[in-house]
């Protein structure tokens, strides 16, 4: 231990302001950056269940023609 | 020969890299994990305070680590891009797409915590000198690739136009690294070097490689998931994808 008691590690022998200013950004932000990565992973198995279903149900009232017209459509499908 | 071309182009199949980064991905969560709070209670509370310059040294371990994935995500990018431009494999592209957010962030992070550290050390928080500066050329790069990707309504000029910049871009990185040795700077030079002795003693650098090595665990892990991401939204349109759907949460 570099440090005598925890106050003194706190105190960061009069750098607390710059340590924990540092040290505090680069954790919030690693922290965010992996709710952000499991939120948006989330959303799209959501989308994607939901799009399945969707589709399901169609393809059961309209026959093959559902399932044709999904695999010719679109190249972008970002929302 | 053959065996080195069916497995880049097994690399580039998008179900096979769903199937294989599912079972890399835990072993770099657990590292970047380990690693970090090892690293973090051995810098912080461990590591001797610097005769010089006190405890503001122990901004070192967040600010090496970033600064250093800063740039291998730039050069990351770019090798992607000359995959994806070279011979069309899609996944490249996506884990390119994926890496820049984080490398943003990474050299915001390099550049905060050593404007942070100028304060008490040099009595400046910023000069206009070639390190800082080219580190700034970098946040803005990455902004700029960030930016052409969202530019475009075709994903293919999109993909295109950011892969060359990233291509481009990667000239900066060499400026970066040789900044210190070029140009007169206030920032020291490399803390690291693979020939010589490193410039600290030990109790001081081991943290510091832990701290790199979980920080380039946390990339990969990273860029696994938000890759396996990418690809349920560019491929929904494939059966296997949609199968998917049914089984996983």
């Amino acid at each position: 231990m570099a440090f005598d008691s925890f106050n003194e590690f706190i105190a960061m022998g009069g750098h607390a302001p710059y340590v924990w200013s540092a040290w505090g950004v680069t954790g919030a932000l690693l922290v965010a950056v992996v709710l952000h990565a499991r939120a948006e992973r989330r959303l799209l198995l959501r989308n994607l269940q939901r799009r399945v279903r969707r589709e399901n149900r169609q393809g059961a009232n309209q026959g093959e023609m559902a399932g044709v017209s999904h695999q010719m459509g679109g190249d972008r499908h970002d929302t | 020969m053959g065996m080195i071309w069916s497995f880049i182009h097994k690399l580039g199949s998008p179900k096979w890299f769903y199937g294989i980064s599912a079972r890399l991905m835990p072993w770099f969560w657990v590292a970047a994990v380990a690693l970090i709070l090892v690293g973090s209670a051995w810098g912080l509370a461990f590591a001797p305070a610097d005769y010089q310059q006190g405890n503001s040294f122990r901004i070192i371990y967040v600010h090496v680590p970033a600064a250093f994935l800063a740039q291998s995500i730039f050069v990351s990018m770019a090798v992607a891009g000359l995959v994806y431009m070279v011979w069309k494999i899609k996944v490249a592209d996506m884990a390119a797409a994926m890496m820049a957010p984080l490398g943003a962030a990474m050299t915001f992070v390099s550049l905060f915590s050593g404007a942070v550290w100028g304060v008490p050390t040099w009595g400046t928080w910023w000069m206009w000198d070639a390190r800082l500066t080219s580190m700034l050329i970098l946040l803005f790069l990455y902004l700029g690739v960030i930016a052409l990707r969202g530019a475009f309504t075709s994903r293919d000029s999109a993909s295109r136009a950011a892969s060359v910049l990233a291509m481009v871009g990667v000239i900066n990185i060499p400026i970066i690294k040789y900044s210190v040795d070029w140009w007169y700077t206030l920032h020291q030079p490399a803390t690291f070097t693979i020939t010589g002795r490193a410039a600290m003693p030990m109790e001081m650098w081991a943290p510091l490689l832990i701290m790199v090595l979980g920080f380039y665990s946390f990339f990969i892990a990273l860029t696994l998931m938000r890759t396996r991401s990418e690809i349920l939204r560019r491929e929904s349109n494939k059966r296997w994808v949609r199968d998917l759907a049914g089984e996983t949460r």
